[in-house]
């Protein structure tokens, strides 16, 4: 019963998105006030609908009820609650109506935070969010039923993946799909803009906020599965290039772009067609990476199973969105050129520059995943793109991103003067030089690269800290008044930037000065890495809720002195599989300790991995400390206080903001 | 309009075009790089008669099939009814490459199944698979006189693979 | 049809990865430390077959152990990296590695992302030096019946 109710709820669910996807977006075009209203109640409902089907769904994996085919696929009885209800989004039909949910949830939230906007414009964005979910939902109910039922009824399901039986499941998907769907009310925003043919700083400053939003939901999203996968995998490898990580990466780099071409729209009104166009990219990336991993065009070990059928019909639905949005583009885009004027030297001109370099990197991030299959497709052989490419053509681009991250915050907008800059940022560089130079010395060996790293990582702290201490300076009151006086999105702007460094620093020292030791132990040996001395003390068995484990027990010294025992483990899961490496991490702020089990050898010797990752913590702080910059910066007065101002405005005048065409 | 506003459209169409394509073919088959080269050399004990060894230098001069099985591949059994039959039509000797299996699994899976080959040949260490390229089982050659392998089937052969390729090429090579 | 068969295919390779990865107990421990290090280096730098996101190091598919076994017997027989990484490439193609050669096939790639900050900073600058003939505060037909007013138009046409 539950099950065709959850069904039920998704095709009424298709029904008002169709509604809401045709009137409003004809209701503005046509001036019929009543269309327009349609807006907000049928995407209301809408969201209240996919809620009841996503509930029904997660309902039987947490009853167990196996007549529903997804459930027995993916789930067991024996799983613990969580994970069960983390099942919900296991496969390719879960993750597809979890995909909706967040679509959802998103053309819920502008259907309630738009009052201060134009009709034409909420009903144009809200029915941009209904295409959008018409596509998706009609995918569900045609070729990925999440709802079909399977008889004879299975007496236990086949489990879920132990891979995922993780908290990293629990997190990772939802997060990382508020991002990458948070990205469609960008789009949305966008395409309503060319539609009404209105595109300029307040059409910014109203979809604005929605993109750090996403953004760091999506940073937050690709954190926790960079970090999962380093501790669930047993290796200690947090980033693969692998397709799928890929496809999440494009987005997140097109979007911080676009973070800050809307920032410069929204000051300065120019860049517009830029904005709008990377608005329209950013989303696209996330419609192209959903196809990429659920169509079997790629191999990744993160790929869903694959279908053809599917493959075909997102394929054409990415066609006709994206397709559609760049014809509306090419044809509607204002023919001003850049707009405004800025000199060659300027704020503007380096954020145009940031975008060219994050552009060319999601690029080039494109052109290598895709490499393989262009030339399958063109019969012109083989190939694999692994991470050397990625890792070679990666940083030359980051290396000037960099640079600018440092320098744009000072510079002036309109026209910045070099002499000015060089003046303002001597210290800063030379700084950053001669600490990058002295610190890896108190590393165990001086490298280059890890040089250079660190230079990179101190140029970004020093020159924020030369751009915070010029805004401080300037204001009166004492320092925590200063500090409160600067707007959040100026400190967002300086916590993501640190977030960066610091993620710098984390990588730089991982990988200039992480060590592996594999070997074999019998009880009683021990390995020494980085300092430490590791004793391997056997192993006993033990129980889970729904595996058995063989816990190693290693014991760790340090001159002489105890420091702590870690427990890796190995587990078999009860409804079978392959065995699971559960890798004990001792975390620190200078780095972690990583112990895994391999294989058993004959005598009751294990092979046991022992690594030791300097500053890897650093890596998953950096971006936490971005996704708060990027929430911080949203929160910014400015927002709240221009949608009251705005709200407060005579419907007249709101409507007239509308209307030039 | 302004022409450069149609670059990212153009951009995608052509992305799209390949992604097209792409749902067409499958990204983990590995073509193999010996099409039109020399067969590696071999000379292995035989399935049924250990005393002995077969070799390419033995099938010159005819077009043969080398195909690669083993006890414990389980895609093996698809495709095994067709090389029976082929092998009954007596069309073109198939040269087995029992890779990595025991001899005794081996025979008794041959008596179990039918033996299409003129003989089995064991690769156990499976040098001689690395050697062809070989890294999935079944895997089929189709080498000609001069012993040049000039088709390679990755895994079971099918009865669409083998009217439209295998015959017609096995053919062609016999007449010349 | 191609398709169908690789999801048979799939079985058969797939039972073979297991997700167990030990890199360097791709060496035995009776092995010379300095060739042993080799040896997983080579390893590290070529895909495994069978379970393809993992290099012939990590993966612990039989394919991978018996290349693992090439290369260790290709180093003691003496043979360069440059001749074991053609031994693999002679039998399996460029598939087998990670790092893409750089051929004519492969220009597009390894000049892509240099052609594409070069192309991008190319516009950008251009755009930059040129500077926006309109004002934001008059439309093209304004300047026009300016210039008119105040006699300066000499038939130039307005970008």
């Amino acid at each position: 019963m539950i099950p065709e109710l959850g069904h039920f709820a998704l095709i009424l669910a298709l029904l008002l998105a169709t509604i809401l996807g045709t009137l409003p977006i004809i209701g503005a075009q046509r001036h019929v006030r009543a269309w327009m209203a349609l807006a907000r109640p049928v995407a209301q409902g809408q969201f209240v609908f996919v809620v009841t089907a996503w509930v029904c769904l997660a309902y039987s994996f947490i009853v167990s009820d196996f007549s529903v085919l997804n459930v027995a696929t993916n789930s067991n009885s024996q799983l613990p609650a969580y994970y069960r209800f983390a099942a919900t989004w296991g496969s390719h039909e879960g993750s597809m109506l979890l995909w909706v949910l967040m679509l959802s949830i998103w053309t819920f939230a502008v259907s309630v935070r738009s009052r201060h906007l134009p009709d034409e414009m909420v009903a144009r964005v809200l029915g941009v969010m209904g295409l959008v979910s018409v596509g998706f939902l009609l995918f569900l109910l045609l070729t990925s039923n999440p709802f079909e039922r399977v008889f004879p009824v299975p007496a236990e399901g086949r489990d879920l993946n132990p891979l995922l039986q993780d908290p990293g499941m629990v997190a990772h998907p939802p997060m990382l799909y508020m991002g990458y769907v948070g990205f469609s009310v960008a789009f949305a925003f966008a395409i309503a803009a060319l539609i009404g043919g209105r595109l300029d700083a307040t059409w910014a400053r109203w979809s604005r906020p929605w993109t750090p939003l996403a953004w760091s939901f999506l940073t937050l999203g690709i954190m926790i599965g960079s970090w999962w996968a380093y501790y669930t995998l047993g290796w200690g490898g947090w980033w693969f290039w692998d397709p799928v990580e890929n496809a999440s990466f494009m987005p997140w780099l097109v979007g911080t772009a676009l973070l800050h071409s809307l920032a410069v729209t929204e000051k300065r009104g120019t860049f517009r067609n830029w904005t709008v166009l990377l608005a329209i990219c950013a989303f696209s990336l996330s419609l192209v990476g959903t196809f990429l991993v659920r169509s079997g065009v790629l191999t990744s070990v993160h790929a869903f199973a694959t279908d053809p059928r599917r493959g075909v019909f997102i394929l054409t639905f990415l066609v006709i969105v994206i397709g559609g949005s760049l014809a509306l583009y090419a044809v509607r885009a204002p023919k001003v050129g850049v707009g405004g004027r800025f000199e060659i030297i300027s704020r503007e001109s380096m954020l145009l520059g940031n975008n060219v370099l994050l552009i060319a990197a999601a690029g080039s991030v494109l052109l290598g995943t895709l490499y393989p299959l262009f030339l399958d497709a063109l019969n012109l052989g083989k190939i694999s793109v692994g991470p050397p490419y990625f890792d070679t053509v990666f940083v030359p681009l980051m290396t000037p991103l960099v640079f600018l991250m440092g320098i744009g915050p000072l510079s002036r907008w309109k026209q910045a003067s070099v002499p000015d800059l060089w003046r303002r940022l001597r210290w800063a560089f030379a700084i950053s030089l001669v600490t990058a130079l002295l610190a890896p010395l108190a590393a165990p060996q001086w490298k280059p690269l890890v040089s250079f790293g660190l230079l990179l990582a101190f140029w970004i702290v020093t020159a924020t800290f030369v751009a915070v201490r010029e805004r401080i300076r300037n204001a009166d009151g004492g320092l925590w008044a200063q500090i409160a006086r600067q707007p959040r999105s100026f400190w967002g702007m300086v916590l993501a930037h640190l977030g960066i460094a610091a993620f710098v620093v984390g990588v730089t020292m991982v990988k200039g000065y992480e060590t592996e030791r594999d070997v074999k132990m019998n009880v009683g040996d021990t390995v020494s890495v980085a300092n430490y001395v590791f004793r391997f003390d056997g192993v006993t068995e033990t129980k889970g809720p729904n595996y058995r484990a063989a816990r190693g027990s290693v014991n760790i010294s340090r001159n002489g002195a105890y420091v702590e025992t870690l427990y890796p483990e190995k587990r078999m899961y009860n409804a079978g599989g392959m065995p699971m490496t559960n890798a004990a991490i001792d975390s620190g702020l200078f780095g972690d300790i990583y112990v895994s089990m391999g294989e058993p050898v004959d005598g009751g010797a294990w092979i046991i991995r022992v690594y030791s990752k300097p500053f890897i913590t650093w890596v998953w702080g950096g971006f936490v400390m971005m996704a708060i910059g990027g929430f911080l910066a949203l929160s910014d007065r400015r927002y709240r206080v221009g949608a009251q101002r705005d709200s407060a405005l005579p419907r007249g005048a709101a409507a007239a903001y509308g209307t030039k065409r | 309009m302004n022409k450069k506003l149609l670059i990212p459209l153009a951009i995608f169409i052509v992305l799209a075009g390949f992604l097209f394509a792409g749902l067409w073919r499958d990204p983990r088959e590995v073509p193999s790089p010996l099409i039109n080269k020399p067969a590696p050399q071999f000379a292995l004990a035989q399935l049924n008669d250990p005393a002995t060894k077969l070799g390419t230098v033995d099938m010159k001069g005819q077009v043969w099939l080398l195909n690669v099985w083993a006890s414990w591949c389980v895609s093996c059994r698809e495709e095994h009814p067709l090389l029976v039959a082929l092998a009954q039509a007596k069309v073109v000797p198939i040269v087995g490459l029992d890779y990595k299996d025991e001899p005794g699994p081996g025979k008794t899976w041959l008596a179990q199944n039918g033996d299409p080959y003129t003989t089995s040949v064991m690769d156990r260490d499976g040098s001689v698979g690395i050697d062809y390229g070989v890294y999935g089982v079944p895997e089929t050659f189709v080498i000609d006189k001069s012993g040049t392998i000039r088709y390679k089937q990755i895994g079971p052969i099918t009865q669409d693979a083998l009217e439209k390729k295998i015959l017609p090429l096995v053919r062609e090579l016999q007449k010349s | 049809m191609m398709l169908r068969f690789s999801r048979l295919l799939l079985p058969a390779l797939f039972a073979l990865c297991p997700l167990a990865v030990a890199a360097a107990d791709a060496v035995p421990t009776e092995m010379d430390p300095v060739a042993a290090a080799r040896a997983v280096k080579l390893a590290e730098k070529l895909r495994c077959l069978v379970c393809q996101n993992q290099s012939i190091a990590d993966s612990n598919a039989e394919l991978a152990n018996d290349l693992r076994r090439q290369i260790r017997e290709q180093i003691a027989a003496g043979k360069s990296d440059s001749e074991i990484v053609d031994y693999m490439v002679n039998r399996y193609g460029d598939f087998v590695l990670y790092r893409p050669p750089f051929k004519l096939t492969t220009v597009v790639l390894w000049a892509g992302p240099a052609l594409l900050l070069g192309g991008g900073f190319l516009v950008l600058v251009r755009n930059l030096r040129r500077r926006p003939v309109a004002d934001s505060s008059l439309t093209a037909e304004e300047r026009e019946q300016a210039a008119h007013l105040l006699g300066e138009d000499n038939g130039k046409d307005d970008k």
